[in-house]
């Protein structure tokens, strides 16, 4: 059964918050006593995922939590904006996606993200906003 | 607002990366380092990563930019000691560093600007 040891909440509302995502999952994977190589995975998939919700929605927060399930030690992030959301996620999730805006052409970088992670959840519809769920087990 | 130092040696600018990244530290890495380039016209630019923790996609897609920028005024750019973490962590997200040629340390990485050699054979290979 899974149960969460602690957590915090992080608002994505300026540029610094993307640092201190990292900074938090950084100190939560070295709790779960993650390898260098999985702090890595997680800490870059965090960090994905908070500037695209700081860079797309301008406003969200992040929950990070550390996970026990059985014997099994794991850190999740969770990721909620009110944000544009995505038209199509199933083709954000494709490889070789990118949405141009008015900064240019930019990957969703979630097919990568997805990849760095062993737990991977999205809801996002257009116009109300997405959801984004990641968890990364010892 | 920590800034990362760019040293001049003879003709090459060495950018040792030792402060953690952050999106506004890399747009002004990026300004102050073009403006060197155009206004010293450096043979090279060697950039050492060996104590960066991490690298997103936005930081690989700055360092190539910083590359293709370099190339833009003839100087060839080495990018050196991406720790293994950090490389494996790349590869299977998929992202590459376009046009970035890499050498394992900061001795082989200048080297590679100073001879020329491997340069040319290990852009192609990419």
């Amino acid at each position: 059964m899974r149960t969460t040891i602690k957590s915090d909440k992080i608002p994505i509302k300026f540029e610094n918050d993307i640092g201190l995502i990292r900074k938090y999952t950084r100190e939560y994977s070295i709790e779960a006593n993650f390898s260098l190589l999985d702090q890595t995975k997680i800490i870059t998939a965090a960090s994905e995922l908070a500037r695209n919700t700081f860079q797309y929605a301008k406003n969200g927060i992040a929950t990070i939590e550390l996970l026990k399930d059985e014997d099994k030690t794991g850190v999740s992030l969770f990721f909620k904006d009110e944000g544009p959301g995505i038209k199509d996620v199933n083709l954000a999730m494709q490889e070789g996606y990118s949405s141009i805006s008015h900064l240019g052409s930019l990957g969703l970088g979630l097919p990568g993200a997805k990849r760095l992670v062993n737990e991977f959840y999205i809801l996002s519809e257009s116009g109300k906003g997405t959801e984004i769920k990641i968890i990364r087990w010892k | 607002m920590e800034t990362v130092p760019i040293i001049k040696i003879d003709e090459f600018l060495i950018v040792p990366v030792q402060i953690e990244l952050n999106d506004e530290i890399m747009r002004n890495l990026q300004e102050k380092l073009v403006k060197l380039i155009k206004s010293l016209t450096p043979k090279g630019v060697l950039i050492d990563l060996s104590a960066v923790t991490m690298i997103d996609s936005f930081m690989a897609r700055t360092i190539g930019n910083l590359a293709s920028l370099s190339k833009l005024f003839d100087a060839k750019t080495v990018v050196v000691g991406i720790q293994p973490e950090i490389a494996i962590t790349l590869v299977e997200m998929g992202v590459t560093l376009k046009n970035v040629t890499t050498a394992l340390n900061v001795e082989k990485g200048m080297e590679m600007l100073r001879t020329n050699k491997n340069y040319e054979n290990n852009n192609k290979i990419r």
